[in-house]
């Protein structure tokens, strides 16, 4: 397609606007509404036994999800690329059913499996407490993150082919060494976006968590549920708007370590452009 | 020496492999020579390890490999397109096998240095895969495959995936690379000057048979029947006969053509010629039986052609002096 200046001109307007309106904009307020009255002020919000509650479980809960649905992730699109059994399709659908349901839904879902009337309500008579409580929240952060690994891993998996590790076992790699030396560096890419993309939504899960978190600020509230609980039950809209941001500055943090991660490791991809010499 | 023995391989009902049996003697390089689809990588593979054969044996140096895995069998495999490990540096990529099996650090290095040299690589040894032309990344390959001492070096159309000039320096470079390091080698290729030029036995594969084993003369000048005939070179059908474009004789004189037949049993056919091409040296004289209405080639010297004074539309005589019968099995050579 061939645009004159002023109609490309006037899209990339629109682009921006749109963007400024839609993330900037109200990312920019919260920013503006949090550090105005003052960096001390930000600090002693985020420093009550509630938010310090609230920040630990949120970490908490990121520190399992993450691993599970690393391990877990990568088995699965191992399976859904390299399979041949039939309901690899069913199985590739059900990856996605986090995507498709609300929530909310899962929530619901939730109790009804695992509260005390629910099919493994048994377990709360033995003491195991899953609903309204820490495990809940896990089982519906793993719920709703499931999908993400999986699905940044599989087209890498794919592209890759298996070659280099067939490769790799006529050298003499076992199984483990072809996985760790070929196969994950390989996929690391996909792996690591992967892995953004659950940490992100891991802190900022409502709809599933509230449904299974007892609520009590500085017992079983993440920092998600600290924002909503303050600015609707608490009505203290200036400590909403500092967890928001400390939420933000988590997300950011986990971003630039991954990258910084990434970028210590020597790989093909970080190498210059091929300067193709005769052979 | 290889040795494969009574090997079936199945892709639900269809045959790849169909009780293949087949010695490659040691130090040799043997290709396996057939039409895409007629086996080779999967013969290959079996020998390898990385494809499980469903009947049949495969004997490496005297050892049933059978049930080893492709770790355990003293291989050496390189793919046609490289499977070079994009992630690590051609120095990485050589050390691997030897990574993998633990040598001290001096020894990797040591090793690892000559093959560089070997391959030409060793300016390029801190490069990434990614910043090599296909004929480096190929060497690259070898020299990862070579540095692990392995007993049978196996190569799955190494040069395909490369250009006609790279290959054929490739090829050469290959040749000289086994006349000083002997390793057993097996080449897979569907073009059979490539394996005429490099590999001192041949094996022809079709649809998943072995049709015919041997030096590449013995099966360029007596080829076991006409699909070997055809694959190792070009082929001229004369009725139910075969032959060489360069063994047809063409005589203008019909009484004289019939006089040589007779002494020799073989028959003499009428052509016209249709055209001439003069290829340097040689002249390719294009000729058509008008009763059948089939065309064919013949191969003359440049004094045979003057001799002759042709022209398009002349009629001649056709004489084989070396012949393959086109129907039976038997190997009928006359001449
Ligand atoms: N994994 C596979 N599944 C099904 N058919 C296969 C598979 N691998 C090879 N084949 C079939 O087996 C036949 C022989 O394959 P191959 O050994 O790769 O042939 P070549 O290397 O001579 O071209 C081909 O017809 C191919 O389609
Ligand atoms: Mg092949």
């Amino acid at each position: 397609m061939i645009l004159t200046t002023p109609a490309k001109l006037a899209l990339r307007v629109v682009a921006l606007v749109y963007l400024a309106v839609l993330l900037a904009f109200p990312i920019l307020t919260i920013l503006w509404r949090t550090f105005a009255p003052g960096l001390d002020v930000f600090w002693a919000s985020i420093r009550t036994p509630a938010a310090i509650s609230a920040l630990n479980l949120s970490l908490l809960i990121v520190a399992i999800v993450v691993p599970l649905n690393v391990v877990f992730g990568v088995v699965t699109a191992l399976v859904l690329v390299r399979g041949r059994f039939p309901g690899r399709r069913l199985l590739s659908g059900v990856v996605d059913l986090p995507f498709a349901v609300s929530p909310i839904v899962v929530g619901v879902a939730l109790i009804m499996l695992w509260g005390s009337q629910g099919w493994f309500g048994g377990l709360e008579t033995l003491g195991i407490r899953v609903i309204f409580s820490v495990p809940g929240m896990v089982i519906a952060t793993i719920f709703v993150t499931l999908p993400f690994v999986v699905r940044e891993v599989e087209p890498v998996l794919r592209e890759i082919g298996t070659e280099q590790e067939q490769a790799a076992t006529t050298l003499g790699a076992s199984g483990w060494q072809t996985f760790s030396r070929i196969t994950l560096p390989a996929i690391r890419w996909g792996l690591t976006y992967g892995i953004v993309l659950t940490v992100a939504r891991a802190l900022g899960e409502f709809g599933a968590v509230i449904m299974v978190s007892s609520g009590f600020p500085g017992v079983s509230q993440t920092l998600t549920l600290l924002v909503h609980s303050r600015y609707i039950d608490d009505h203290n809209t200036y400590g909403a708007y500092a967890a928001a941001t400390l939420l933000m500055m988590i997300a950011i943090v986990t971003l630039l370590l991954m990258t910084l991660l990434d970028r210590k490791r020597p790989a093909a991809h970080f190498a210059p452009t091929p300067a193709r010499s005769h052979s | 020496m290889i040795r494969v023995t009574h090997a079936h391989k199945a892709y639900g009902t269809f045959a790849a492999l169909d009780d293949v049996s087949l010695d490659i003697p040691s130090g040799s390089l043997t290709a396996l020579l057939g039409p895409s689809g007629s086996g080779k990588s999967t013969l290959l593979r079996a020998i390898a390890g990385l494809e499980h054969l469903d009947e049949g044996a495969v004997l490496i140096a005297g050892e049933d490999v059978t049930h080893l895995p492709p770790q355990k069998r003293g291989i050496g495999f390189v793919f046609q397109h490289y499977a070079a490990f994009k992630h690590m540096t051609v120095r990485d990529n050589v050390a691997f096998g030897l990574v993998i099996r633990k040598r001290p650090k001096s020894e990797i290095n040591r090793r690892v240095d000559e093959l560089l040299e070997v391959v030409g690589l060793a300016g390029f040894q801190h490069r990434y895969p990614a910043q090599l032309s296909g004929g480096q990344r190929q060497r690259m390959a070898l020299a990862r495959a070579l540095a692990v001492d392995p007993q049978v070096l196996l190569l799955d159309e190494p040069f395909g995936a490369l250009d006609a000039k790279v290959r054929d320096d490739l090829r050469r470079w290959l040749r000289r690379l086994h006349d000083e390091v002997h390793v057993t080698t097996v080449l897979v290729t569907h073009d059979q000057e490539e394996a005429l030029d490099v590999a001192d036995r041949i094996a022809v594969l079709n649809a998943g048979r072995i049709e015919q084993v041997g030096s590449p003369e013995e099966l360029y000048e007596n080829p076991a029947n006409p699909f070997v005939m055809s694959f190792l070179g070009s082929v001229s059908r004369l009725g139910d006969t075969l032959a060489r474009p360069h063994d047809l004789r063409l005589e203008r004189d019909a009484s004289r053509a019939h006089a040589e037949a007779d002494a020799s049993g073989v028959p003499v056919t009428e052509a016209e010629v249709d055209r001439l091409v003069r290829l340097g040296f040689e002249v390719r004289v294009e000729l058509r039986q008008p009763e059948a209405d089939e065309s064919f080639f013949a191969q003359l010297t440049r004094d045979e052609a003057a001799d002759l004074d042709l022209r398009v539309g002349d009629t001649v005589w056709v004489r084989p002096t070396r012949t393959l019968a086109g129907t039976g099995d038997v190997p009928a050579l006359a001449g």
